[in-house]
C-alpha cells in the first residue's frame, strides 16, 4: 500500500497554471452530426492501416473501413452509415502539414449500424487472446495521445499492477477529467475487463490532486464496486506527471529502463479514456469511432468537452462552442506544452485528439513556442537540468542537435527525451529546445529509413546479379548439351555410312516378323 | 643449453599450432573495409562512378584505385562519411561524375506511350520495372533508386523524371532559426 509518504517525488518537472476551469464548467455534449467526415488511415502508431472499402460503396456505422496493416497498427471504422465519397490524399492533423491517405464518408442520417450483438459480462467466459481480438477488430488505440494499439500493449505477461492514467497533467485539457466525473463506473468495468486479459493483481487509478470531482466520482464507483482489486491513488500535481514512465516511477518508486517498456518491472499502464473505449467495446460492441475531445483557451467562447465522432471536421466543434474570439491567433491540437499548431481548423477529429486549444496572440508571445523568431545564445545557466524530468542534459542536446552532430546526441540519450517543454518553458534565452530535438529526431529517423531503403536496393541488385548469372550458366550449359547432342549424331551418321550392318539386320527381323505372322494365320486356319 | 633449444621449439610448435588454428576458424570472409565503404555507398547502382555498381565502387576505392568524390547520389554526405571511415581528407565532388541532385527522383512510364520493348527492363538495376515483351511496363517508384539508367534504352522516349514529393513519413521537423549571432560586430560597432 503506497501513502502519501511514500512517494517516489518525480524528479524536476513544473508547477504549472492549470486553465482547467475554463472547460470544466459544461457537462460533455454530443458533437454536431455533420455530411461529411473525413478519416485518415494512420490515426496510431505503427504501419499505416489498409483500406478495405472502395468508393461509391455503402458503409454502415461501426464497419471496418481499414483493417490493421501489420501486428503494429489498428482498424478504423466507419463513424455513420453512408457512402464512401472518397479515397485519397487530404490534409491531416499533423504537425508537417501534409496530406496523408483518407477515406471520405458522406452521411445518410439513417444511423444504420453495422449489427453485433454486445459481448457484455459473457467476457469472463473469454480467453485473453480472444478479448485481444476483439479489441483489435474494435480499433482500440491508447487515447491518452500516443495512440499505440491497446492489444499489441496487452500481449505482456508477468504483469502484477495495472495502472489507470487519470492524471492529465497538462494545462488546459479536461477530457479525462470530465470522462471521470460522468463515466466513472464504466471507467472501472473497462479496467477489469483490461486486468482480466493480463489477469492483474490490482490496479491503481491515479488522479492529480486539483481534480476534486473526478477523485470523489471515481471513489464512489471503486466504494459500489468492493471488489478490492481497485485503489485510488491521488498525487501531487507537477507537470508531467502523466507521463506513462514518470507516472510509474511515482507511484512504484522504481525506474523503467531507458526505452523500455513498464512491462519489464511488471506494470502496464492504460489511459480511463482507453479503458472507457474498452468498456464500450465490449458491453456496446462499439469499436473506437468517437472520443471526448475538449474544445477550450481563452481564444473560444465557451469552452466545453465534446463527446466527438471521429472524423467530424474540427470547424463544427469550435463553432458549436461559440466559435473564436476577435483576437484568438494560435489553433493547437493537444495541450500548450506538447501540441502542435494546426494549419486550418477544417482537418478532421481523429484518434489521437484529446484537445483542440485557441490561443490568444498574447498568450501565443508568452509560451516559448515561436520557433521562426531568433533565440538568444544558451548562456549554461542549467535551469533545463533542473526541470528535466527524464535526468537528461537538455544544453548538451541543444548544442548536438543544432550542430548536426546526432551521433553525440544519441549517445546523451536524446531518443529517452519525453519532449514534455519543460527545458523550453524555463529557458532564460527563449531556446525552443523542443523543437531542436524532434528535428534532431526527425533528421535520424530519415536517415535510418534511408538505409533499409538502400540496404534493400542492394539486395535486389545482388539478387538481380545472380539471377544474372544464373541464366548465363543455364544457357551455356543448354548450348552445351546441344552441342554434345549434335556431335553424337553426326558420329552416328558417321557409323551407318560406314557399313550396311545395320540395314541388313533390320530387314532379317522384319523377314522374322513377317514368317511369325505367317506360322500363326496357318495355325489359326487350322484349327477352324 | 639442450634443453634451451628444446623449450624453444615445443613452444615454437605449441604457437604454431594456435595460429595454423585461429587462422582456420576465425578467417574473414572478404574484405570488411569493403562491406564498410559499401554500407556507406547509397545503393543506387547508377554507374556514375564509372564502376558497374556500388560494390565494385567500394572495392576500387578499397585497393586505391578510385578517388571518394565520384558518387554523385551520395553527395557531400557520403564523401564525408567515407574520409570519415579511411581517414583521409575530404575531398568536393567530381564534377566529371555529374552533380549531387537537390530533390530525391523517381521515374514513371508514360503507360500510354509504352511499346513493351523491355529495354528499360533489362538496364534497371534494381529490378524496379515490371512488365514483359510487348504488354505495358510499370515503375515500382518504392523501390526506384532514381539512377536513370532506364532512359537512355528507351526508344519511345516513355519514362518521365519525377520529384520526389514530401511524404508525412520522411518529414523532417524544421531546424529552428539559429540564435541571435553576437559574436559578429554589429555594423554601426566599428
Amino acid at each position: 500500500m503506497i501513502t502519501e509518504q511514500d512517494f517516489s517525488k518525480l524528479d524536476g518537472g513544473l508547477k504549472l497554471v492549470a486553465y482547467k476551469h475554463l472547460s470544466t464548467g459544461h457537462k460533455i455534449i454530443d458533437a454536431p452530426v455533420v455530411k461529411n467526415y473525413v478519416l485518415p488511415l494512420q490515426q496510431h502508431i505503427g504501419a499505416i492501416s489498409q483500406c478495405v472499402v472502395s468508393v461509391g460503396e455503402r458503409v454502415l456505422k461501426g464497419q471496418i473501413i481499414a483493417r490493421p496493416g501489420n501486428t503494429i497498427s489498428a482498424a478504423i471504422h466507419a463513424p455513420v452509415s453512408g457512402t464512401v465519397t472518397a479515397i485519397d490524399q487530404q490534409p491531416v492533423p499533423h504537425a508537417s502539414g501534409l496530406a496523408d491517405l483518407c477515406i471520405s464518408i458522406e452521411n445518410d442520417f439513417k444511423e444504420e449500424w453495422h449489427q453485433q450483438e454486445p459481448l457484455a459480462d459473457e467476457y469472463n467466459n473469454l480467453s485473453s487472446h480472444d478479448l485481444r481480438l476483439l479489441l483489435r477488430n474494435a480499433g482500440i488505440v491508447g487515447l491518452g495521445g500516443a495512440t499505440f494499439p491497446s492489444d499489441v500493449k496487452q500481449t505482456e505477461t508477468h504483469i502484477r499492477t495495472l495502472v489507470l492514467n487519470g492524471v492529465e497533467c497538462e494545462p488546459y485539457i479536461t477530457c479525462d477529467d470530465m470522462l471521470m466525473r460522468e463515466r466513472a463506473s464504466q471507467i472501472l468495468s473497462g479496467a477489469d475487463i483490461i486486468g482480466h486479459i493480463i489477469k492483474a493483481r490490482q490496479c491503481i487509478i491515479a488522479i492529480e490532486d486539483n481534480k476534486p470531482e473526478a477523485i470523489a466520482a471515481i471513489q464512489t464507483a471503486i466504494d459500489e464496486d468492493g471488489t478490492g482489486f481497485f485503489r485510488l491513488q491521488v498525487i501531487p500535481t507537477i507537470y508531467p506527471s502523466g507521463g506513462e514512465k514518470q507516472l510509474v516511477k511515482i507511484l512504484t518508486g522504481q525506474e523503467i529502463p531507458a526505452q523500455g517498456l513498464p512491462a519489464e518491472i511488471g506494470v502496464l499502464c492504460h489511459n480511463v479514456a482507453t479503458a472507457y473505449a474498452i468498456y464500450q467495446a465490449v458491453f456496446e460492441a462499439r469499436p473506437l469511432i468517437s472520443r471526448i475531445m475538449t474544445v477550450t483557451g481563452h481564444g473560444i467562447n465557451t469552452p466545453q468537452n465534446f463527446d466527438v465522432l471521429i472524423g467530424t471536421p474540427i470547424k463544427e466543434c469550435i463553432e458549436q462552442s461559440g466559435g473564436y474570439r476577435e483576437d484568438s491567433c494560435e489553433l493547437i491540437m493537444g495541450g500548450p506544452m506538447m501540441g502542435f499548431t494546426l494549419h486550418s481548423d477544417s482537418l478532421p477529429v481523429t484518434k489521437a485528439s484529446n484537445c483542440i486549444l485557441v490561443m490568444l496572440a498574447k498568450e501565443t508571445q508568452a509560451v516559448a513556442r515561436s520557433v521562426n523568431k531568433a533565440h538568444m545564445p544558451c548562456i549554461r545557466c542549467g535551469k533545463c537540468v533542473d526541470v528535466c524530468p527524464v535526468h537528461l542534459l537538455p544544453q548538451q542536446l541543444y548544442w548536438y542537435s543544432s550542430s548536426k552532430n546526432m551521433e553525440r546526441a544519441q549517445e546523451h540519450h536524446l531518443f529517452d527525451c519525453i519532449e514534455c517543454g519543460c527545458c523550453a518553458y524555463v529557458c532564460p534565452s527563449n531556446i525552443p529546445l523542443v523543437q531542436y530535438y524532434r528535428y534532431a529526431k526527425s533528421e535520424i529517423r530519415l536517415a535510418q529509413q534511408e538505409l533499409a531503403a538502400s540496404d534493400i536496393a542492394r539486395q535486389r541488385h545482388e539478387a538481380r546479379l545472380l539471377r544474372q548469372e544464373k541464366q548465363k550458366q543455364l544457357r551455356e550449359e543448354k548450348l552445351r548439351k546441344k552441342r554434345e547432342l549434335l556431335k553424337k549424331k553426326n558420329t552416328a551418321n558417321a557409323d551407318s555410312k560406314g557399313d550396311d550392318k545395320n540395314k541388313s539386320n533390320k530387314q532379317d527381323a522384319i523377314a522374322q516378323a513377317v514368317a511369325r505372322a505367317k506360322e500363326k494365320k496357318a495355325a489359326r486356319e487350322k484349327a477352324q | 643449453m639442450l634443453t634451451v633449444i628444446i623449450t624453444l621449439a615445443i613452444a615454437a610448435i605449441i604457437f604454431g599450432i594456435i595460429l595454423a588454428y585461429s587462422a582456420i576458424r576465425f578467417k574473414v570472409e572478404g574484405d570488411p573495409v569493403v562491406e564498410r565503404i559499401d554500407a556507406i555507398l547509397p545503393q543506387t547502382q547508377c554507374g556514375q562512378c564509372t564502376y558497374a555498381g556500388c560494390r565494385p565502387y567500394a572495392e576500387a576505392i578499397a585497393a586505391g584505385e578510385a578517388e571518394i568524390n565520384q558518387c554523385p547520389p551520395g553527395g557531400e554526405s557520403t564523401i564525408i562519411a567515407l574520409a570519415d571511415l579511411l581517414d583521409v581528407d575530404v575531398l568536393p565532388l567530381n564534377a566529371e561524375h555529374g552533380e549531387e541532385k537537390a530533390v530525391a527522383t523517381v521515374v514513371r512510364i508514360d503507360e500510354q506511350t509504352c511499346i513493351g520493348c523491355t529495354l528499360c527492363i533489362q538496364a534497371c538495376p534494381v529490378d524496379a520495372i515490371l512488365g514483359a515483351a510487348k504488354q505495358m511496363h510499370t515503375v515500382i517508384q518504392s523501390e526506384c533508386t532514381g539512377c536513370d539508367l532506364c532512359i537512355p534504352p528507351c526508344p519511345v522516349d516513355c519514362i518521365i523524371i519525377e520529384e520526389v514529393k514530401p511524404d508525412i513519413r520522411h518529414w523532417v521537423v524544421k531546424m529552428p532559426e539559429p540564435e541571435i549571432d553576437f559574436a559578429t560586430p554589429h555594423p554601426h560597432q566599428s
